[in-house]
């Protein structure tokens, strides 16, 4: 398999404040960047279930913490509004996964999620990702459907709604007013991250990457 | 911010947001709710807005309602996945069936301007033989209105919308140039046209409701595209064609009352069973709105959940519902895709989603399915594919993370698929209760044998075109969703339809329908411009019917 893309030196914050984010898209921006790194919807246990949860979905060190994001965005709403038979509507169906998930540790290995080792807790996530049983309480809820639809749902969209992952995969980002010009297949505008390869080499993709405003 | 379109109503005072013009207003005429009002419009999407700014036109008093707020687009739209989830109905429903449907972006929008707010903009006509479906290919139910007569209608609402299209079209019947010229194509829209040519069938530049040269009229300006992407998200720049740009503005300036922030709950009848008008919730409290005629345009789930709402010990089972067709033959339109990675970067994020087209296997009919299918360029953003990889691949972890990196990579191209109307797939009233007290819709889908099909079919076609641009490491995408359809049938017999061919209730004269509910079949192609065309076709039966002192107690 071809080695995977790098941007090095490609920040999408350098564009704040240019022509390519308007004033809404900084404050939204701004507002998630700054989210509360404290529950509010979240018990103290659920949250650290949660961050758990979150950091192995998500691997590596990211900042606000994704269980942060979570946490205000249940706090503010109600997600995406539907329910099925076997999933309830977002705030109670992650209030129930998250206490599931402890009581699966806990029935296996005697103690709450968030204290098992990686490869405990990945071996768990994998069970239920399956469909096959675990020791937990999940009530009504089906806990295959609840991976899918809240755990894989839910915090990938909160990981690549940050600047920081936009700079990962050579996303563009916010585009308004300026937009694009260069539509053609592999051409790059001025200011989207190069690549590594198509765009130069490394030197010169950084250089590049340094003026991406 | 855009958060005070949500806080209270922006229209009110005898002035309304003029979207045009940054921070400006237009003067709005106001109804009092005893006033009986000629038409309550509830909706004001691809068939309301169209209908109140029509109607108005013609003269009749209008009052068009719509739950959602009325967002400034080139002052409060951010360029954000996230940030604009606020122009799509999130709000409580319960999906269920073997293939519970997905709601949300793809189908449901909530705000002034409805779901034209968000649509990708992709602007096509019915094959014509699908308006005869039943008589002349043997599937689905024949629609109450001839083509040609669509054809008309279809060319009025592309004209109206400034549609940007290719010089000649190459399927179906003859028609004129589109009025505006087509967008460039970008990357994805390259590999499409690539693909279509090395595995021998036909493709075009997609026919577009966004601007490809600036725009003007009474109303104000509009700038031509700037190929941002994030159209699904609304557009910032005023270039998408929308109810909101287009037919909101000239529904006030032409004396509508355009109401935000205002939810129907439901529809009154009197003694004589005739609607009376409505009950909506706006400002904080239940209000009642007098009207001579009540047209619902909620589309295909909001619609038959207000009439179900609506039922009363005169029509216990909801109104128009005679038939015990309301909320029945739901239908959706697949919309499974093939992806690969390009070893050049594609960058399919630049430009609207969906720059090119094929329709090829929309007019063929020697396969072992009915209906057909079309597909189109794709533009994931950045959460869409992520979602794509979980959805498809279940990846999380490194896995996920890692390719995530080919993002820029990647190519795809996602069919619009037609499936057949069937009555177990429907919308009825669940026990839940939503923000305003109302009983929420339940919303019952599975695919059919047929269904699953065309899937297949299509998987295996998208893939040869796919593999045809040497792509690497294709994969399929083969469960989701998108628009929506039927639940209020029309048709020519008052026991097998809702509503006849002008969106009419056979029981309640003075009750109308507008959107896509009203679709007998959906076809396998984007709905949005039939929904426009059927509201300029119905706008103009109802000028003519006034004429003819067909309306109830409403005469022009």
């Amino acid at each position: 398999m071809a080695e995977k893309p790098s941007f090095p030196g490609y920040d999408t914050m350098a564009r704040r404040d240019t022509q390519s984010w308007n004033e809404p898209t900084r404050q939204a921006i701004d507002a998630r960047l700054s989210v509360p790194r404290e529950p509010r919807f979240f018990t103290v246990e659920e949250w650290d279930c949660a961050d758990a949860l979150c950091q192995l979905i998500i691997p590596g060190v990211i900042d606000p913490p994704l269980v942060a994001l979570l946490d205000a965005a249940l706090h503010d709403g109600d997600g995406h509004g539907t329910r099925t038979q076997t999933v309830p509507y977002r705030r109670e169906a992650w209030r129930q996964g998250v206490n599931a998930l402890d009581s699966c540790a806990r029935g296996s290995h005697g103690k709450p999620f968030a204290q098992l080792g990686k490869d405990d807790q990945s071996a768990l996530l994998e069970t239920i990702q399956r469909g096959e049983p675990t020791a937990g309480q999940w009530g009504a809820m089906e806990p295959q459907d609840f991976f899918k639809r809240c755990v894989l749902g839910d915090i990938p969209a909160l990981f690549y709604s940050l600047p920081q992952a936009w700079n990962e995969i050579g996303f563009g980002g916010p585009a308004s007013p300026r937009g694009y010009v260069r539509l053609e297949l592999g051409h790059r505008d001025p200011w989207e991250a190069a690549e590594v390869g198509p765009d130069g080499d490394s030197d010169t993709v950084e250089r590049k990457n340094r003026h991406v405003v | 911010m855009w958060s005070d379109a949500l806080n209270a109503p922006r229209a009110r005072d005898g002035k309304a947001p003029d979207v045009l013009h940054q921070g400006g207003w237009v003067e709005m005429r106001e109804y009092r709710d005893t006033e009986e009002v000629d038409f309550v419009i509830v909706g004001t999407g691809a068939g309301g807005g169209t209908l109140a700014a029509r109607l108005a036109e013609q003269g009749f008093s209008v009052v068009a309602m719509d739950a959602g707020g009325w967002f400034r687009p080139i002052e409060e739209f951010a360029s954000d996945e996230t940030a604009q989830e606020m122009i799509y109905w999130n709000d409580h429903r319960v999906t269920d069936g073997a293939n519970p449907l997905t709601m949300g972006g793809n189908n449901s929008g909530k705000a002034i301007g409805g779901s034209t707010v968000h649509y990708a903009m992709v602007a096509l006509r019915f094959r014509p033989e699908w308006f005869k479906s039943r008589t002349l290919l043997g599937y689905g139910a024949d629609w109450p209105i001839d083509w040609r007569e669509m054809w008309h209608w279809y060319a009025e609402a592309e004209r109206q919308l400034s549609i940007a299209g290719p010089l000649s079209y190459p399927w179906g019947p003859k028609r004129g140039r589109y009025p505006f010229r087509a967008h460039e194509l970008n990357g994805a829209a390259k590999l499409l046209a690539e693909g279509a040519q090395k595995t021998g069938i036909e493709w075009t530049e997609t026919p577009l409701a966004t601007l490809s040269a600036p725009y003007r009229d009474a109303n104000g300006t509009s700038p031509p595209c700037v190929y941002r992407g994030f159209c699904r998200f609304g557009c910032s720049t005023n270039a998408k064609r929308s109810s909101l740009t287009v037919f909101i503005p000239r529904a006030l300036a032409a004396g509508a009352e355009v109401r935000d922030l205002a939810m129907v709950g439901k529809i009154e009848t009197g003694p004589d069973g005739r609607a009376t008008g409505v009950h909506y919730h706006r400002d904080g409290e239940w209000r009642f709105q007098k009207a001579k005629n009540v047209i619902v345009a909620g589309y295909a789930v909001e619609t038959p959940r207000l009439l179900l709402n609506s039922a009363n010990d005169r029509f216990p089972d909801g109104l128009a519902n005679s038939s015990g067709l309301v909320g029945k033959n739901l239908m959706t339109q697949s919309n499974s895709a093939v992806w690969g990675r390009m070893d050049t970067p594609v960058r399919s994020y630049k430009g609207p989603p969906s720059l090119a087209i094929s329709e090829h296997w929309n007019y063929d009919d020697n396969n072992d399915f009915h209906g057909g299918y079309l597909w189109l360029g794709q533009g994931p953003m950045p959460i869409e594919w992520a979602g794509v990889l979980t959805g498809a691949k279940g990846l999380w972890g490194d896995a996920l993370r890692e390719e995530m990196r080919d993002y820029n990579h990647m190519v795809g191209v996602k069919m619009v698929g037609e499936t057949l109307p069937n009555e177990a797939n429907r919308v009825t009233l669940a026990d839940d209760v939503d923000q305003y007290g109302l009983k929420v819709a339940r919303i019952t889908f599975s695919y059919g044998d047929n269904d699953k099909a065309m899937i297949d079919h299509a998987l295996q076609q998208m893939r040869a075109s796919i593999d045809a641009v040497d792509a690497s490491d294709i994969f399929d995408q083969p469960d989701d969703n998108c628009h929506l359809g039927g639940t209020i049938r029309m048709g020519d017999d008052p026991t097998t339809s809702v509503v006849n061919a002008d969106g009419r209730s056979w029981d309640i004269p003075n009750l109308w329908v507008c959107d896509g509910s009203l679709f007998p079949t959906v076809g396998g192609v984007n709905p949005s411009l039939t929904i426009y065309a059927l509201a300029l076709r119905m706008a103009d039966r109802i000028g003519e019917m006034s004429k003819r002192g067909e309306l109830y107690r409403c005469r022009m």
